[in-house]
């Protein structure tokens, strides 16, 4: 095992999954000589050649359309798109065809495919690069949404996207990227899809987060009696270990950096609000960005979850 | 310094057949005289199913339909150049394309009578199903001829589009793409001069769409979309360019959409019925008539056995399509993903059972 950052962890799911299987392909925009703008792709173009690692023309669209002919040829590609807010311009190609050609063919055609991205604030870059749109994609049937909080988890979990016969756009919280370390199992593994992890144990209030939240989730939580869900896979949610934890604890508070209206942080609410609410002895709390553009870096610690927010509203459920 | 050219083009145009049905015998394809004939049943069957489809529709038996009447020798001329193997990516307007690669004409209806059924693809030919996002579906043929060069599969991906679609973003990524990685790719554009009501002058400035290529690094030419040799040589010449590592070509096919833009929209609110007319003289099917009429290979009382036999062939069609039992609510959940989620289910049980 070695210790490995955010980075580090994705590179070597990448690097494994090349090397398993030559249907694996990796393209985007300055991944190939660059090894991708945050070195996530570092060192693929050089060892597994132009074939399989390229550099693609600069075009979203045509990064996510490739994939999709690609994939439904019977090639495995992990697309990177350079920041989740450069995804919009492809979003027809997400949500007009990769989502739907199983669904269009009847089976016949599919598309195995990875988005891979970074996204997120708390890293103080220019417009459009600290973007938390997740929730566009879980209002996306045919799609999957999946965040990773941990190097451990991030290799699994890519590994398990590569695999995956669906689409998968796999969110990479730049904020953490360098961030965390810790030791990461050699041999590749597959962390499954769907599925949360109980982050802290606890039996007062529950917390959900993901990504970059999760991190301050648990910084805020440390000290009380709180257990903090991971969620891991936004679509599907792993909605048995929501409702159990809930059960379990009466009270319940979403963290997410995404605006609050219309988040994904809605979607737990109201199916706690739907199948869970006679276990509740409070009402459900939410710590979000606010319904703002998201800000240059001057005023973005006004909008991202402080720690501070998220503990005011641990004390505040608490009281119930 | 001086002001110099530092780069010209030319933008060639192919007619091998005159609409008297005159060849230009040193531009004849090279085909049997079965193959000039198969080429002919295929312009006319394409033309008894579309009109069927026509009053079908009108007799509420399908829904909105887009006619293919005026455009069957740019489809049928560039299918038939193709091999099983090949990957083609229709839009929306490409009934002599499916009949001519054989997709069952009873599956064709039952996709326009509003059934997914209708475009699961039979496993021996590679057609992705109907696209309606216009020009959205040229990088999805990029991405399979990226993967047939990949893995050295002598493979053409051929997408099909419109003059309206050559506006399209997509259009643009997907041919920059293809010259730049020299994709095995054939785009078979039927620029039918009308966009619904927005007319070919109103959708480009430039003369030509064919020249559109130049600007991507690969092959364009423009071709008699109603003369369907010039169409097959062309698109054959293209295919095997392809084939052996010579990139990417697009083919503007010069045809004209005689009917209105589906059933649901009305022509004679934007367009004069003298241009309309103009185009009658240039019949796809007349014009292959008097070609074969010429050569001794067809007669009156031929013709009236063929058009016998494919009015046959498609009431054979709409009664099988008609035949097909309902879609259940549970074919309406089973594709969205490989396995459903604990809430899908859900909805399924819901939907299927009338309770939650």
């Amino acid at each position: 095992m070695a210790v490995l950052n955010l980075v580090q962890a994705i590179n070597q799911g990448l690097q494994q999954a090349l090397a398993e299987d030559d249907r694996v392909l990796v393209f985007g925009e300055d991944v190939a000589a660059n090894g991708g703008v945050f070195r996530v792709t570092e060192g693929l173009h050089e060892q597994f050649g132009e074939t399989r690692v390229f550099d693609t023309p600069l075009a979203e669209s045509g990064i996510v359309g490739l994939a999709i002919g690609l994939s439904v040829y019977g090639l495995r590609p992990v697309a990177e798109i350079q920041f989740l807010g450069f995804v919009y311009s492809a979003i027809e190609q997400i949500y007009t065809h990769a989502a739907r050609i199983r669904t269009r063919s009847r089976g016949r055609f599919s598309c195995p495919l990875v988005i891979r991205t970074p996204y997120g604030g708390g890293v103080k870059a220019p417009e459009l690069h600290e973007e938390s749109s997740e929730a566009f994609f879980c209002h996306m049937p045919g799609i999957k949404v999946v965040v990773p909080s941990t190097p451990s988890n991030a290799k699994g979990l890519l590994l398990a996207a590569i695999q995956d016969p669906d689409p998968v756009i796999y969110l990479e919280p730049t904020r953490l990227y360098r961030l965390i370390k810790e030791e990461v199992v050699d041999e590749p593994y597959l962390t499954p899809l769907g599925k949360a992890r109980i982050a802290q144990a606890g039996d007062q209030l529950t917390i959900i987060a993901w990504g970059s939240m999760l991190e301050r989730s648990l910084r805020a939580a440390r000290n009380y009696p709180a257990e903090v869900i991971d969620l891991l896979t936004l679509s599907p949610f792993d909605r048995e270990t929501v409702l159990a934890s809930v059960q379990k604890t009466g009270r319940l508070l979403i963290v997410q950096e995404a605006p609050k209206t219309g988040g994904f942080g809605a979607e737990l609410a109201a199916t706690v609000a739907e199948e869970g609410i006679m276990s509740l002895k409070a009402p459900i709390m939410r710590v979000t960005g606010y319904d703002v553009i998201p800000p240059l870096p001057l005023l973005e610690d006004y909008n991202l979850p402080s720690e501070e927010r998220i503990v005011n509203a641990i004390e505040e459920l608490l009281r119930y | 310094m001086p002001r110099e050219t530092i780069a010209q083009f030319q933008i060639k145009r192919l007619e091998i057949l005159t609409p008297q049905g005159e060849v230009d015998a040193e531009l004849l394809p090279a085909l049997s005289d079965s193959q000039f004939l198969k080429l002919y049943e295929l312009l006319q069957l394409t033309r008894i199913a579309d009109g069927r489809a026509l009053s079908l529709q009108r007799e509420g038996r399908l829904g909105t339909f887009p006619s293919s009447l005026g455009q069957e020798a740019s489809q049928v001329g560039s299918a038939f150049a193709l091999t099983a193997k090949d990957w083609v990516f229709p839009s929306f307007r490409e009934l002599g394309v499916f009949l001519s690669l054989e997709y069952p004409l009873s599956q064709y209806y039952r996709y326009w009578a509003g059934d997914e059924r209708g475009m699961l693809c039979p496993p021996e030919m590679n057609i992705f199903p109907i696209n309606i996002a216009v020009g959205t579906h040229l990088l999805h043929a990029a991405g399979v001829a990226v993967g047939a060069q990949y893995r050295a599969d002598p493979v053409v991906a051929v997408p099909y589009l419109g003059d309206g679609g050559t506006s399209k973003g997509d259009f643009h990524e997907a041919l920059n793409i293809a010259g730049l990685y020299r994709l095995p790719l054939v785009a078979i554009c039927q620029n039918n001069q009308w966009a619904i009501s927005v007319s070919r002058k109103s959708q480009t400035a430039t003369e030509t769409l064919a020249q559109k290529a130049v600007a991507f690094g690969i092959k364009g030419i423009q071709v008699d979309g109603n003369d369907v040799l010039a169409v097959y040589q062309a698109t054959r010449e293209a295919l095997d360019r392809a084939r052996n590592g010579g990139g990417a070509t697009f083919i503007e096919c010069d045809t004209y959409r005689m009917a209105d833009h589906t059933t649901a929209d009305d022509a004679r609110r934007y367009r004069d019925s003298t241009e309309l007319d103009s185009w009658r003289d240039r019949d796809p099917l007349l014009r292959m008539q008097r070609f074969l009429e010429q050569r001794g290979l067809w007669d009156k009382a031929e013709q009236a056995v063929l058009e016998k036999t494919q009015q046959q062939q498609v009431d054979q069609a709409v009664a099988e399509a008609e035949a097909m039992p309902a879609p259940t609510a549970e074919e309406m959940f089973r594709y969205t993903c490989h396995e459903l989620s604990s809430r899908q289910q859900e909805q399924l049980k819901e939907c299927r059972d009338g309770s939650s």
